[in-house]
C-alpha cells in the first residue's frame, strides 16, 4: 500500500459575504467535495464546530446554501494563550445544474462533516431508450 | 500588567529555535498586512492540526478543529511537558461510479507536538471530541498554579 500523504496545515479561507453580516466574527468558507452519481448529487463539507440545530441549508430555485453557526467554546475564566485558527461561521454558496428533488434532500451532520444527499428529479435521470427495429 | 502583555503575544518563548524567525515573518506580515489595508491575520506553526490554546489559574485548554474522525482514530499522548496528538484522517471512497466535481477535503496522516509553557499532571489529562472539534483539558501541576500572595 502507498504511503499516505501528510495532512498540511492550512488556514481556513475567509469570505465575503455579499449580504451585510448581522452576526459579530468572521465567516469561512469550508472545504467540500462534490460529487454526483446516476440518481443523486452528494456533497460533503468540512464544518467543525456546527451543531445541527446551528446549521441553515436553504435551496431556492437553483441556489443552494448552507450556513452553520459556531458558538464559542471558551471554557470561562480562561485566557487565550496561543491561538492558531479562529473560529467563525461558515457560508457556501452553489448554483445547481441540474434540478433536486427538495422533499427529498437528506443532510447527516457526523463529527463536522456535513454530508449532503440531494436527489435528482426524476426526469433528468439518464434514461436508456431501447430503438426498436421497425 | 506590563509584563502579561508581553507574554501574551501567541507563541512568545516556547517555540524552538525557530523562534525568531517567525517572529521576523510575523512583523512582516503585519507590516505588509497594514499597507494593503488587510487585518492582520494571526500566523501559526504549520503544521497540521492548528490548535487554539488557553489557560485559566488551574488549567491548560487546547482546542483543534480535525473534523471527520473517529474519537478512537485520534491519539494523544504526554510526556513531561509534551503533548502530542497525530492520527490519520481517512476519506472513504464512495465507489468507482461517481463523478467528482470538487475535491477539496484532504485526507493523510498528522503529527503534532506542543510544548507547554509549565508543568502538568500529565496522569488526569482529558480529553474530548465533539462536532469534530478536540479539546484537550490539561491541569497544572501544583507547583506552577499561581499562588495568591497577601500582602502585610
Amino acid at each position: 500500500m502507498a504511503e499516505s500523504k501528510e495532512l498540511q496545515a492550512k488556514e481556513k479561507m475567509g469570505v465575503h459575504v455579499s449580504a451585510e453580516q448581522t452576526k459579530p466574527g468572521p465567516v469561512f468558507t469550508p472545504n467540500v467535495d462534490i460529487f454526483e452519481t446516476e440518481k443523486e448529487i452528494i456533497m460533503l463539507a468540512d464544518i467543525p464546530g456546527v451543531k445541527s440545530e446551528d446549521l441553515v441549508i436553504d435551496l431556492r430555485d437553483d441556489t443552494l446554501t448552507f450556513t452553520g453557526d459556531v458558538k464559542p467554546t471558551e471554557s470561562p475564566g480562561a485566557e487565550n494563550i496561543l491561538i492558531e485558527y479562529q473560529v467563525g461561521s461558515y457560508y457556501r454558496q452553489f448554483k445547481l445544474a441540474e434540478m433536486i428533488d427538495q422533499k427529498k434532500i437528506d443532510a447527516a451532520l457526523n463529527n463536522g462533516v456535513l454530508r449532503l444527499t440531494l436527489p435528482k428529479v426524476e426526469k433528468t435521470m439518464p434514461r436508456q431508450i431501447t430503438v426498436k427495429a421497425g | 500588567m506590563i509584563i502579561k502583555r508581553l507574554f501574551d503575544l501567541p507563541n512568545y518563548g516556547w517555540r524552538g529555535a525557530f523562534d525568531d524567525l517567525e517572529r521576523a515573518r510575523r512583523e512582516m506580515d503585519s507590516l505588509f498586512g497594514q499597507v494593503a489595508g488587510k487585518a492582520y491575520w494571526p500566523s501559526h506553526a504549520g503544521v497540521f492540526p492548528l490548535v487554539n490554546v488557553a489557560e485559566d489559574p488551574d488549567h491548560f485548554f487546547i482546542r483543534s478543529e480535525i473534523p471527520g474522525m473517529k474519537s478512537e482514530e485520534i491519539s494523544i499522548s504526554a510526556a513531561g511537558r509534551n503533548l502530542s496528538i497525530s492520527g490519520e484522517r481517512k476519506i472513504a471512497s464512495e465507489g468507482a461510479d461517481v463523478r467528482y466535481h470538487r475535491r477539496e477535503r484532504e485526507d493523510g496522516k498528522f503529527s503534532r507536538v506542543i510544548a507547554l509553557p509549565s508543568d502538568v499532571q500529565i496522569d488526569k489529562i482529558e480529553a474530548g471530541y465533539i462536532d469534530g472539534i478536540l479539546s484537550i483539558k490539561i491541569p497544572k501541576s501544583e507547583a506552577a498554579k499561581p499562588k495568591q500572595i497577601t500582602v502585610k
